[in-house]
């Protein structure tokens, strides 16, 4: 992937005429246009956001206006979806709706928080590597090399097994601190070949601090390969925590998309074709991940400009 | 005030780093204020690697380099060297590398406002940068405000000069300045490092092209393959050059009113052998300087490996 952009291509109504005192302040709104401009024209970046979007407006919108827990007793059980209980209701008569979108927020929450760790470790990592080379280097690969080969699955189904508090903000952190290692890596690979180029030695000899050049002068250069590593790793994230509470090693009390799927097939649901209470969590995952996946191949074409004219 | 003692400087090269690769050996000269001394050689001969280790900015192998009594591999943390980068300047190679692509070309001024002088105001700074471009020779509206790849490679140079001069500098390295500029505006800038030379300043010219090394120079290193193949007054190197490689550099700047059938017509005439082991030739080409007139300088002939000087077969 290309680290450097072209940045203030042919855009159309591009007017260059700017006096100098404003030169600062028009350079970014420019660029921001122009990436504006092809995001706005990219249907996979477009679609997968509105999927995105839609189900985080639920999560967020609809539980206050549900009430009570999305864990109660309500209504019927086993009831098939109908005009009250839109998604139907579980074994023991609770709204499938409800779990569905309070699990639907815990979802985004541990995507966001778990991505963000994991994001900001690889981050860190990845970029005081790339740019102090050297020692430092080698010792930050090998830690990064070793949570590499954990087999990050079997430690979180330790810890999680074992740890006292299983809350949603735990699960979170081990999730964020187990899948940084690759962002890392491609992190420190990008830095490695921007840190050899003169700007960064003349931001140097302007009296720049070693962090200001790592965040100010190398990040700028590599800002769309930074947000889409933080989309696959909130991806990632989501997908684990699935997983872990697919297996039964989520949150106790919580509610998630993992969780419901958990609870319908150790109640047979499968077995006794109750659908609505396995697809919708199902379905969930795979739109939130998918659509990220998808958004992420649309942003590829938005900031690579090769990658536009096709 | 700037002086190479012995510089060398060894990168480690091939698949992990097992093979050794000398760009630098043994060089040593000085820089005094008011001077301009014209480091020139090939392609490869490792001017930029000295250049680049003046600045702080390449480990020294062995050797020293200290400027102004202070030693340059022994400044340590970022005040020590935001001080001595306030007093000595340089300016790339690569034009086109030294600009961040994602940002204007005046964010290169920007840093050094924000670094050095953010009590200055901002109509003062403005009124400050306009100046300092048009001694360059650019048209302020014409540059500021453009991204790097809005601008030619000698605009884009002439900015690195705009900017080391809006600090009070004591010496520039000035790493092939003037390749990416055409003739008339080659002679402006050559005239204001003559300026700034004759305000005191010391400059460190790197070039690989001789005719421009003689015109702003006082002191002449000719470098070969990281060694110091001939070194001194700029007028006696160019005029009595006593080592072969020199002599071919020379013979190999075209002129205007001779051929190349000329010139090299004239060349086995130059040739004396080895300068310190004379025709016999049975030095080991180790960087060894003789002093042949005041201050004049020459190497051994060898192949600069530390291979033997051999009797030049057309002696
Ligand atoms: N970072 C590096 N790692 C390994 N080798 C290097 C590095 N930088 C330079 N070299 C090698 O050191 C030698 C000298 O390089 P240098 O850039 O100083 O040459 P130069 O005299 O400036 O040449 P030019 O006129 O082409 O700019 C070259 O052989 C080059 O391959
Ligand atoms: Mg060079």
């Amino acid at each position: 992937m290309s680290a450097q952009q072209v940045p203030g291509g042919p855009v159309p109504g591009e007017g260059v005429g700017a006096g100098p005192g404003e030169a600062a302040a028009v350079g970014a709104p420019r660029r921001g246009n122009e990436t504006v401009y092809f995001a706005l024209r990219n249907p996979k970046l477009l679609a997968g956001a509105v999927v995105v979007a839609v189900l985080l407006v639920a999560a967020l919108a609809v539980p206050p206006f549900l009430g009570g827990s999305p864990n109660a007793y309500v209504g019927p059980q086993a009831q098939p979806p109908s005009a009250e209980f839109w998604f139907g209701t579980t074994n023991f008569g609770q709204d499938v709706f409800a779990q569905f979108v309070h699990g639907l927020r815990s979802t985004f929450l541990v995507g966001l928080l778990g991505g963000g760790i994991a994001a900001l470790v690889g981050m860190v990592v990845g970029f005081v590597a790339g740019y102090r080379g050297g020692l430092v280097d080698e010792v930050l690969n090998m830690i990064t090399n070793i949570v590499l080969v954990l087999p990050a699955m079997v430690v979180l189904i330790i810890a999680a097994a074992y740890l006292e508090a299983r809350g949603i903000l735990v699960q979170s952190l081990f999730i964020g601190l187990t899948s940084w290692p690759w962002a890392a890596r491609a992190i420190r690979a990008q830095t490695l070949s921007l840190a050899t180029r003169d700007f960064v030695d003349l931001a140097r000899l302007s009296g720049r601090r070693a962090h200001a050049i790592i965040f100010r002068e190398i990040a700028p250069n590599m800002s769309s390969y930074l947000f889409m590593t933080f989309i696959l790793l909130f991806g990632g994230a989501i997908l684990i925590a699935a997983g872990l509470d697919f297996i039964g090693l989520g949150p106790p009390q919580g509610v998630s998309l993992g969780l419901m799927m958990h609870s319908a097939v150790s109640w047979s649901a499968l077995q006794l074709g109750m659908w609505w209470w396995f697809v919708p969590p199902g379905l969930g995952i795979t739109a939130i991940v998918g659509s990220l996946y998808i958004m992420n191949v649309g942003l590829d074409e938005v900031f690579n400009p090769r990658l536009r004219e096709t | 005030m700037l002086r190479l003692d012995r510089v060398s400087k060894v990168y480690r090269v091939g698949s992990f780093g097992r093979e050794r690769l000398h760009a630098v050996r043994d060089v040593g000269f000085e820089v005094r204020s008011g001077q301009v001394v014209a480091l020139i050689g090939e392609s490869g001969s490792g001017k930029s690697t000295i250049g680049k280790m003046v600045l702080g900015l390449t480990s020294i192998t062995g050797g020293a380099i200290t400027f102004e009594g202070t030693d340059v591999a022994g400044l340590r943390g970022h005040r020590a060297h935001k001080e001595y980068y306030r007093r000595v300047q340089g300016v790339f190679q690569d034009p086109f590398s030294s600009f961040n692509p994602v940002f204007p070309a005046d964010r290169v001024f920007a840093l050094i406002r924000a670094e050095y002088f953010p009590e200055v105001g901002e109509a003062e700074w403005r009124r400050r940068i306009e100046e300092s471009l048009r001694v360059v020779r650019l048209d302020p509206a014409q540059v500021l405000g453009k991204y790097p790849h809005q601008l030619s490679g000698g605009q884009l140079q002439r900015i690195l000069i705009a900017r080391a001069l809006l600090l009070d500098i004591r010496l520039l390295v000035a790493d092939e300045v003037i390749s990416m500029l055409d003739a008339s505006t080659r002679i402006d800038v050559l005239n204001l490092l003559a300026d700034l030379k004759a305000r005191g300043m010391g400059i460190l010219f790197v070039t690989h092209d001789l005719s421009l090394g003689n015109y702003v120079s006082d002191t002449a290193v000719i470098l070969r393959r990281g060694a110091i193949a001939e070194s001194g007054p700029a007028d006696r190197v160019f005029t009595n050059p006593l080592h072969p490689y020199t002599r071919r550099l020379l013979s190999s700047v075209p002129r205007l009113h001779r051929t190349w059938a000329q010139a090299d017509a004239e060349l086995p005439a130059d040739d004396g052998g080895c300068p310190v082991h004379g025709r016999a030739g049975a030095g080991d080409g180790s960087a060894t300087l003789v002093e042949v007139e005041a201050g004049h300088f020459v190497g051994c002939a060898g192949d600069g490996e530390g291979g033997p000087c051999r009797p030049d077969p057309r002696a």
